[in-house]
């Protein structure tokens, strides 16, 4: 590369000491705002403050509404929400992330959690969740079971193994005896469902609450293979939690409180 | 691969003397570990005892030589389209001009998953673009190692543009001129004048442009998908260990870095100099 600055005439160097006050004014606004973001930093007592909840991607609607429920229902709490695929989250975690709760899609991506020692007591199964083709509204080519989708031409999109969406999606096409190449292995299930709301794929296989949650763009074709993977979801606080009170009241209300209600009403199986 | 040497090169200037100024010391220093240390981090976390068996698994190679010769057909794609844009945004006075120059460097600043669901708009099944080429020829984009390409190719091309355009603007015109006054056309002068006069200006611009699709993650992912073989690069790779296996991701990210540091190396001791 070169970079040549022209030298112009008159224009004298800066003094020392205004870079030094820049850079002295930089770091200090760095370390105001990592005070200021720490969650639960000036939370204060009680179950005030504020929750962060990592919560799988199939969660995002339903975690979404119980989160302002649960707001409502305790003043002063804030909720945060971080979703992503499971198994990144709970990376995310291993690796220090400053989460309260962990709301997992399978119980793989919370053992690595608890084997490593960061949950705060042990997991409980909040809500099940089974596997549907999702289509497009109208479903134009007429997709009935898992054996359409090896169709000449047919698209489809499946979550990648790594994810539990992926997992389940192999499962059922191995007890299936359905041989399918897939045209891509998404990152998570709410991408592989944007693929057929986007009109890329034919096809794609999606939780049935994702379904539901994109009701207008998209079909739902159920098969009965599905009850073979069904997908636990774990929920658990986590033992580095910064506002461990809310964190319990927050599981709590999920798993046996007023958030079932909502899980039920989205298409979950709550046990 | 021939140096192109020209007697534009102006002679170094000698402000080499003389104590370095702290207050250009200081923060250089800190710029460079801030740069350097989470490479550091990487190889300090590498499982170097597991390196062989993890480097053989398969889907490393695949995953690696398609990143190589995506990011190679991306750059080749920039260099067709991009210096003669860069060409028109240097030497041709048009109205709008302004306006085109900031166009150009857009997919700069647009997140790179929006990138690639704006190429999904115009180039998938459903797009304007991509429709009639569905239609008309039976080709799709997406979900294609060609996909892969234009995505690349998309978000690295501004970072060739915009370094060819600077080439031809600080290069000197009386050049060009005088190959004018001498009867060329434009399409001499350009390819006889102008190109040798900026050669070193496009091949930093096209090293750039590589090292950008090589790393490139979030338009990739969301126009080409992740197929294995197909669309699946290195960075897709990484992405996708890190959700079960980090210690994969790790190798994964070294090997990336290896390829590139040596790539990027040996081009700009041969091409770009120092």
């Amino acid at each position: 590369m070169t970079l040549r600055p022209r030298p112009r005439p008159g224009s004298r160097p800066r003094t020392a000491r205004g870079l030094l006050a820049a850079l002295a004014a930089l770091v200090l606004t760095v370390t105001a705002c990592g005070d200021a973001t720490r969650p639960g930093a000036g939370g204060g007592s009680g179950s005030g403050g504020d929750l962060t909840v990592f919560a799988a991607a199939s969660l995002t609607d339903v975690f979404t509404t119980i989160g302002r429920d649960f707001e409502a229902a305790t003043p002063g709490v804030r909720v945060t929400f971080n979703f992503a695929g499971s198994s990144a989250l709970a990376t995310q975690i291993d690796q220090g992330a400053p989460a309260d709760v962990l709301a997992s899609a399978a119980p793989e991506p919370m053992r690595t959690v608890t084997d490593a020692g960061n949950a705060d007591g042990s997991p409980t199964v909040f809500a099940r969740n089974q596997l549907v083709i999702a289509v497009p509204e109208g479903n134009p080519r007429g997709v009935t079971g898992l054996a359409d989708l090896t169709a000449p031409g047919m698209k489809v999109a499946l979550c990648a193994a790594q994810v539990p969406c992926g997992t389940a999606a192999r499962s059922v096409l191995d007890a299936a005896g359905v041989h399918l190449t897939p045209v891509t292995l998404e990152q998570d299930v709410r991408s592989a469902l944007a693929k057929v709301r986007l009109g890329e794929v034919d096809a794609a296989l999606v939780y049935r609450t994702d379904v539901r949650a994109a009701d207008a763009e998209v079909d739902g074709v159920g098969f009965p293979e599905s009850s073979g993977a069904v997908n636990d979801y774990p929920i658990v606080v986590l033992r580095n939690a910064p506002n461990l009170t809310a964190a319990r009241a927050f599981v709590a209300y999920v798993a046996t409180g007023p958030g079932r209600a909502a899980l039920a009403a989205a298409g979950f199986q709550v046990p | 691969m021939r140096r192109v040497e020209t007697t534009t090169r102006p002679v170094r200037r000698s402000g080499r003397t003389g104590r370095v100024p702290v207050a250009l010391l200081a923060p250089a220093v800190l710029g460079l570990l801030f740069l350097v240390l989470p490479l550091a981090g990487l190889l300090a976390r590498t499982p170097w005892n597991t390196l062989p068996q993890r480097l053989t698994a398969p889907g490393v190679l695949t995953a690696l030589r398609l990143s190589v010769q995506t990011a190679t057909l991306a750059t080749l794609l920039c260099l067709v389209l991009g210096v003669p844009l860069a060409w028109l945004l240097a030497r041709v006075e048009f109205p709008g001009r302004r306006l085109v120059r900031a166009l150009v460097t857009v997919p700069l600043v647009l997140p790179p998953v929006v990138g690639g669901v704006a190429l999904l708009l115009v180039f998938g099944r459903r797009g304007v673009v991509g429709g009639w080429l569905d239609a008309t020829f039976g080709i799709t984009l997406p979900f294609t190692t060609a996909g892969v390409v234009l995505a690349e190719a998309f978000v690295a091309m501004p970072f060739l543009v915009v370094a060819v355009e600077g080439a031809l603007r600080s290069a000197d015109v009386r050049y060009e001129e005088a190959a004018a006054t001498l009867g060329a056309g434009r399409w001499t002068t350009f390819t006889h004048v102008t190109l040798p006069l900026v050669g070193p200006g496009i091949a930093a611009g096209a090293v750039l442009c590589w090292a950008r699709a090589l790393g490139e993650f979030g338009a990739t992912i969301t126009f080409a998908g992740n197929f294995p073989g197909r669309t699946q690069t290195m960075p897709l790779a990484v992405y996708l260990a890190l959700e079960t296996d980090p210690q994969a991701a790790i190798v994964l990210s070294l090997v990336l870095l290896a390829v590139s540091v040596a790539i990027l190396a040996s081009l700009r001791d041969r091409w770009v100099g120092t």
